[in-house]
């Protein structure tokens, strides 16, 4: 074995080493690496009320009441992970993107009466980018209820609208 | 080692050591890299230009994020750039550290600035995007925490690449670093599968098709490629740079020695 | 360009500095890179010019 030879090697196994060490702390550290918690990951830990903590979901169909508390916006909506679900209740301004059906994420504590009251709310979005005359002719052809998630890429991704009213053509893959 | 090879060992094999060093030389480095620099950067730069002015003008809008999509145009390439760029620091430290090559080790110093250039874009207009769709700057999410990691691995090694007053002692340490660093690039890219974040999960790279419609991933694209080329160009700007003050090291050196020893040829 | 354009949607805040941020990172750093070269390459130049003797460059 030559001298460069082994040193390749001696790196390499340096490398798993530090691999296997690096995935190992994550692992453990899973916990603290989240940023936020699920309904149902909150209703398993029985997180005591108080203690702050973030969670994310989606804003269930549906379920968003404001009022004007003096100045203040109040906003109570219900995030759904779609096993479970929680009512949280804010005051302040929303992100622009908050709506039903969008993903948030609300950092905040539990209340003694099960609600969630966050003092932030942050939108979350997916990964899908397309115009929005696309996403409304798939709405408009019914392959896209509005409050889920968007359809599979595929369906869409190539999709040129014609003009508005008309029927949707595939551009060919 | 032990006992006595099965095969006489042959000097001249075409191993991988031998071809880097054949096609590595230099000389040879300073000729190839001076003739395609040209066309690298022309392109980087149509490319770039076309990209960009192609997203900002010409791509529509996206139906959730508006305008700001148009953020995405230099924020994915130049988050492209900052990994690709570290595996090229990765790759370029660990021929140093192995094959001990000069090239590779001035290849790996001269990288490292232009990848954390291109970590700075991404972590700036990822939080110019950030406080318009998410409603904040930064958050400590596996994602941004991950990337700004990398940013700092990038600072670090241009730091420990100047610690030294001669700096070809600077290459072993900071090679070292830089394949420590290494860990953070499967961390960074999978962040987004692995964890919950606030950051969304790749969508050009994703399974199955594309989750851009192709009026918006077609510029990304262009952009992509041009950030590319303009990364290769400057990366190899900066190495032709480290070569020739290399030379320029040798040769005061020699001119130093000169009055005493019978000059020899400077080694490059 | 209309101002439509230039308001880009209400987000021009965010959309033009990330461009001229972007874009002008890469020119400084190409700028600054170039310089680089340039002053390397010159002294090269200087030094070879008071070796005559020696050969071009490190190639062999």
């Amino acid at each position: 074995m030559t001298r460069k030879r082994r040193r390749m090697w001696i790196v390499l196994l340096c490398g798993l080493g530090l691999g296997t060490a690096a995935a190992l702390t994550l692992t453990a550290f899973e916990d603290s690496i989240v940023f936020f918690h699920s309904p149902s990951d909150l209703a398993e830990k029985q997180v005591p009320p108080g203690r702050n903590i973030r969670i994310g979901g989606l804003v269930e169909a549906g379920s968003v009441s404001r009022a004007t508390d003096g100045d203040r916006m109040q906003t109570a909506f219900r995030v759904t992970d779609g096993a479970a679900s929680l009512r949280v209740t804010y005051r302040g301004i929303l992100p622009d993107l908050f709506r039903e059906g969008q993903g948030v994420v609300a950092e905040g504590a539990l209340a003694p009466d099960g609600s969630f009251r966050a003092s932030t709310v942050l939108a979350r979005h997916d990964e899908t980018y397309m115009p929005p005359e696309v996403a409304d002719a798939l709405k408009r052809a019914g392959h896209w209820q509005p409050g889920e998630p968007p359809p599979p890429a595929r369906e869409w991704n190539t999709l040129q609208p014609a003009s508005a009213g008309a029927d949707t053509r595939r551009a060919t893959n | 080692m032990d006992g006595p090879p099965a095969t006489p060992p042959a000097p001249k094999a075409p191993t991988l050591g031998n071809a880097l060093h054949r096609f590595a030389n230099p000389g040879r480095f300073m000729r190839l890299s001076g003739a395609l620099l040209p066309w690298l950067a022309a392109a980087g730069l149509a490319l770039s230009v076309t990209g960009l002015a192609w997203g900002l003008v010409f791509a529509p809008r996206d139906w959730q994020q508006g305008d700001t999509v148009r953020i995405m145009f230099i924020h994915v390439p130049a988050a492209w750039m900052a990994m690709g760029g570290y595996v090229g620091l990765a790759v370029a430290s660990f021929i140093g550290l192995v094959w001990r090559h000069p090239l590779a080790d001035i290849a790996a110093r001269e990288i490292a600035p232009v990848g954390a250039v291109f970590t700075a874009i991404c972590l700036i207009t990822g939080s110019l995007w950030g406080k318009p769709m998410w409603g904040t700057w930064w958050v400590w999410d596996a994602r941004l925490t991950s990337v700004l990691v990398l940013f700092f691995l990038y600072v670090g090694h241009i730091a420990l690449s100047n610690a030294f007053d001669d700096p070809e002692r600077a290459a072993r340490p900071a090679a070292i670093l830089a394949l420590i660093g290494a860990v953070n690039l499967p961390i960074i890219k999978f962040s987004v599968d692995w964890w919950n974040t606030l950051h969304q999960p790749a969508s050009v790279t994703r399974l199955g098709a594309p989750g851009i419609h192709v009026d918006i991933l077609q510029p990304l694209l262009v952009t992509g490629l041009g950030f590319l080329f303009v990364f290769a160009a400057l990366a190899l700007l900066r190495t032709r740079t480290g070569i020739l003050e290399r030379r320029a090291r040798a040769l005061m050196a020699a001119r130093a020695a000169e009055p005493a020893a019978t000059p020899s040829a400077v080694a490059v | 360009m209309d101002a439509s354009f230039w308001a880009m949607g209400g987000h021009a805040a965010f959309v033009w500095p990330s461009y001229a941020i972007g874009v002008g990172l890469i020119l400084a750093l190409a700028i600054l890179s170039w310089r680089g070269y340039a002053a390397a390459r010159d002294a090269v130049a200087r030094l070879e010019a008071d070796n005559p003797r020696r050969r071009r460059g490190g190639e062999r």
